[in-house]
């Protein structure tokens, strides 16, 4: 327990969120089994909502969710945080609600209700009892496009995001140090902006600007369905056609574009001190590919790649630096490929005590460049391919985890058989493709280094 | 690097570095909250040929195995001079065990893709094993070593003492953290329960594998351990396997009991000066314990006033109303030895105070008139309609047949449990929000800079 979450922490809310919609990113069955998913059934209504159904029977609940594909990076330019922002506004009135409503008739009706924003999508989902699925998809199809905003829900509200600003932010010198980190990342890229905005981009935000976002994206063809639990997919062919069926398509959506990064030729540092770091930490993205962009088999091979050199005590880095060497006090490494249009490669580490981030980094890098050189042993494939098989069958426990696992797949250009084939594609990696993506995309070129230090002392300004 | 951003995050995901948070959470759902759906669940009660007793949900829709345990004993128990013993135990256990050192166990258990971990509750210390079925051998095997057999290496040992001793550095740093440990040492004063969980630095440094031994010594016995599974294993199997890992414990443990805890009485205010743009509050006084007949209703009050996310008073009229906190909250954390009422707001440095005069006034107005009928009525429809999706992943039921066996809330808690919330009136939720809200009484501890907010020093 101590030392996962150690971990985790470490790298903190990225690795988590990477992590848990990357390493799980598909269910099927072990090696041995056939693929997962199979039950999964995805169909088209009329106005182009894509829907998926995850039959689970093993309790008498649903998770109902809808996911627009829409993000932080699709924002006008000068006005980051509109996506998340206008995730909150979603909760204020309709024709037919009241302000703040919504989630007291769910939860007046036992459910749970709740929303997120990524770079890429913006969801909303309620976790009910069975037989509520109807009284939901009522009030998310109300509010898809009947949504009323006045001055007075809009202000208080993005109060409110300034305090969460401040409070996973601004208030934390680790998550500052990687939004920083993150604007050097991308060269033109509106990745670079961070998904709850820039203060005081969020502070211009208005009712009017929201409005005009939510009037482009908040359409039927622009949305995906997904219910996972205790029910089949005739239940919720009906049911969408009844409550979502009849909202009119949006004709004048386009086609997702952004700005396209131009090659990366200069390694990029950011350092940050911070009176309330001790130990320095060390974190280093590196620019990749993502799973729609990457060449056939890159994808998995990165996952291999990242569980091999940094998942966990009996990695590669982990071994060598932190049990054998005892350089470092944690080391790892991540790989995020669930995006449109690019994904990342992460490495973290803190010194052991009695060596600094200079040490650290050197042993990190000769890491990387053994297994740029050498790639990886048929064991360590064999291990890494055991170990990411597996956690697509834990993810079978939960109707919510799969939900978002099709959710952030299909927001971000992959399609349900992307995820049902995940573990065969994780089963046919080669050692040779692990080389492959390791010595074209480790380039300290395409990199940014980031190390958030304690302030200098005296000897070290004088 | 991006992760999504939710609207609301409750506390336990809000403060991923607040262990303790984090910790009275999961405890509190543990046992609180099971629903008119739930009578599906089967329960099989396993008694052993080697007497280890547990309880089993079969269901072999998925071919996984969840099993979670506890010992009863915690941080609570630690000596005073060895603060953080406990923990460092659940670090250790899977780093080396019989004749496989860390490295060994650790690959052996990625080899059979078994989760195993450990963790140090103030009550108690619990266990989680998950296992594919196919695996279920092995995996019972590796955590019958660990119990059993741990070998407490030096170099183990140590690199877990040096990563709790970082992880006990930054958290120094972290706000949140911060706040809710302060208020801890002020409430408990020189009670163990005043103690962080992951103990002091001065106490890691002078743990050393026999202190380890004899812990595991102390706490580890057939008495003392509480047992739950949940998946694709029926009860044969699963007591062969269950005697194999549990057998060789000893029958009873000398674990010592945990005195009684008074709780500090406020009105005491500490601000802790950090430079940073948002105060962090915790607020808080005695609260009620979990076998206290009162402990349901009081349940559904803290609903009303803190407890129920979005819905809840707190909410409407700090965040909602005035834009003054993206989560504010509070929740009943019981122990075994003191129940507290806690809870907690982030807001500007500039609009700190104001902030918590309107939490004081909620809490004085819920004081004085209880919930509205209707609040009473949303509440308990949400509570009971809600029960049900405690149950709908095998680990989550798992972890709430383990809670209902440490407070003993007996085998039909869960068919009890919503007639219990429905039998709640509007007078039993005024009387006991009368009986326990004392505004005026409130430790508060604020992290920050905040204006509007003035010491007020303990009595005596």
């Amino acid at each position: 327990m101590r030392k996962s979450a150690f971990s985790a922490w470490c790298y903190s809310l990225f690795r988590m969120a990477a992590a848990s919609t990357l390493l799980l990113l598909a269910p099927a069955f072990s090696a041995s089994a056939a693929k997962l998913g199979e039950n999964v059934s995805t169909f088209k209504l009329d106005n182009g909502m894509e829907v998926v159904v995850i039959p689970d029977h093993r309790a008498p609940v649903v998770t109902h969710m809808v996911w627009y594909r829409v993000g932080a990076a699709d924002e006008p330019a000068g006005q980051s945080g509109i996506a998340h922002f206008f995730e909150h506004l979603m909760f204020k009135g309709t024709d037919k609600l009241k302000p703040g409503e919504f989630s007291k008739i769910v939860a007046r009706n036992g459910g749970q209700d709740n929303a997120f924003t990524s770079q890429d999508y913006t969801g909303y989902f309620q976790r009910v009892a069975r037989d509520r699925l109807p009284l939901v998809m009522d009030i998310e199809a109300n509010r898809m496009t009947n949504l009323t905003l006045t001055k007075e829900d809009v202000l208080p509200e993005r109060d409110v995001v300034l305090e969460e600003r401040r409070s996973r932010v601004d208030n934390n010198p680790s998550s500052k140090l990687s939004e920083q980190m993150n604007a050097a990342l991308y060269l033109s890229h509106p990745y670079a902006n961070p998904v709850i905005g820039w203060e005081h981009e969020i502070k211009a935000l208005n009712r009017k600007d929201a409005l005009s976002f939510y009037k482009l994206y908040y359409s039927p063809n622009n949305a995906i369905l997904i219910v996972a639990g205790d029910v089949t997919e005739s239940d919720v062919r009906e049911l969408a056609n009844k409550y979502y069926g009849p909202i009119p398509a949006q004709p004048d959506l386009k086609p997702r574009s952004r700005a396209k990064e131009p090659p990366h030729q200069a390694a990029r540092r950011v350092i940050m001190r911070d009176a309330r770091v001790d130990t320095p930490r060390f974190r280093r993205v590196y620019l990749t590919p993502s799973y729609r962009t990457a060449e056939p088999g890159e994808g998995p091979a990165f996952e291999v790649l990242a569980q091999v050199l940094g998942g966990g005590t009996t990695s590669r880095l982990y071994r060598k630096l932190v049990v054998e060497d005892k350089t470092a006090i944690v080391a790892g490494s991540w790989f995020s490929g669930d995006f449109l249009d690019s994904g990342t490669f992460g490495l973290y580490g803190s010194p052991a005590p009695g060596n600094d981030e200079i040490a650290l980094e050197a042993a990190l890098d000769a890491v990387i460049a053994e297994v740029i050189e050498k790639g990886i042993t048929d064991e360590e494939l064999a291990d890494a391919k055991r170990l990411l098989i597996a956690d697509t069958l834990y993810a079978l426990d939960s109707q919510a985890k799969l939900a978002r696992i099709f959710g952030s797949a299909l927001t971000s250009g992959q399609t349900v058989r992307d995820v049902q084939e995940w573990p065969e594609r994780i089963e046919k990696v080669t050692p040779n493709q692990v080389l492959a993506v390791a010595r074209k995309y480790l380039r300290i070129e395409a990199s940014v280094t980031g190390l958030l230090l304690p302030l200098k002392t005296a000897s070290e300004t004088e | 690097m991006m992760s999504p951003v939710s609207r609301l995050s409750f506390p336990s995901a809000a403060t991923s570095a607040g262990c303790l948070i984090a910790f009275v959470f999961a405890f509190q759902l543990a046992f609180l909250g099971v629903a008119r759906t739930a009578h599906a669940i089967e329960i099989q009660e396993i008694n052993t040929a080697e007497g280890i007793k547990a309880w089993l949900v079969e269901d072999h829709t998925i071919p996984l195995v969840a099993m979670r345990f506890a010992f009863r004993g915690g941080t609570a128990l630690d000596p005073e001079d060895r603060s953080g013993l406990a923990t460092i135990l659940s670090g250790t256990l899977d780093e080396g065990a019989g004749d496989l050192e860390s490295q060994s166990f650790q690959k052996a258990l990625k080899n059979d893709a078994v989760r195993m971990s450990f963790d140090a509750g103030r009550d108690n210390f619990y266990g989680r094993l998950q296992t594919l079925t196919e695996n279920k051998d092995a995996a019972f095997e590796l955590l019958r070593l660990a119990i059993n057999e741990p070998r407490f290496d030096a170099e183990p040992v140590n690199r877990i003492k040096a990563q709790i001793a970082e992880s006990l550095k930054r958290q120094e740093n972290d706000p949140e953290t911060v706040a809710i440990r302060t208020w801890m040492r002020i409430a408990f004063k020189n009670h163990p329960y005043a103690r962080n969980t992951d103990g002091t630095l001065e106490g890691i440094a002078a743990i050393s594998p026999d202190d380890l031994r004899a812990l595991k010594t102390r706490l580890f016995s057939k008495q003392n351990l509480v047992i739950s599974v949940v998946g694709d294993i029926d009860a044969q199997t699963l007591s062969q396997l269950l005697d194999e890992t549990f057998a060789g414990l000893p029958e009873t443990s000398d674990a010592k009991v945990v005195p009684q805890a008074d709780v500090t009485a406020g009105p005491i205010r500490t601000i802790v000066e950090m430079n940073i743009p948002q105060s962090v509050i915790q607020f808080g006084h005695v609260g009620i314990k979990r076998n206290d007949p009162d402990f349901i209703p009081a349940y559904v009050m803290n609903h009303v006033l803190g407890g129920g996310g979005l819905t809840s008073r707190l909410t409407e009229e700090v965040r909602e109303k005035r834009g003054l906190s993206y989560s504010v909250y509070s929740y009943l954390s019981p122990f075994n030895q003191a129940g507290l009422f806690l809870g907690g707001a982030a807001t500007q440095n500039e609009r700190a105070g104001e902030a918590l005069k309107i939490i004081e006034a909620e809490l004085q107005r819920m004081a004085d008139d209880g919930p509205t009928a209707d609040e009473l009525e949303a509440t308990k429809t949400y509570l009971t309609g809600s029960y049900a999706l405690r149950f709908d992943t095998s680990t989550k039921i798992a972890g709430q047949l383990l809670g209902i066996q440490i407070e003993d809330l007996g085998m039909d808690y869960i068919d009890r449990r919503n007639s219990l919330i429905e039998a709640v009136s509007q007078a039993d939720v005024k009387r006991i929000a009368q009986r326990l809200l004392k505004p005026g009484s409130l430790i508060v501890t604020v992290v920050g800079q905040p204006k509007g907010i003035d010491p007020i020093e303990a009595s005596q």
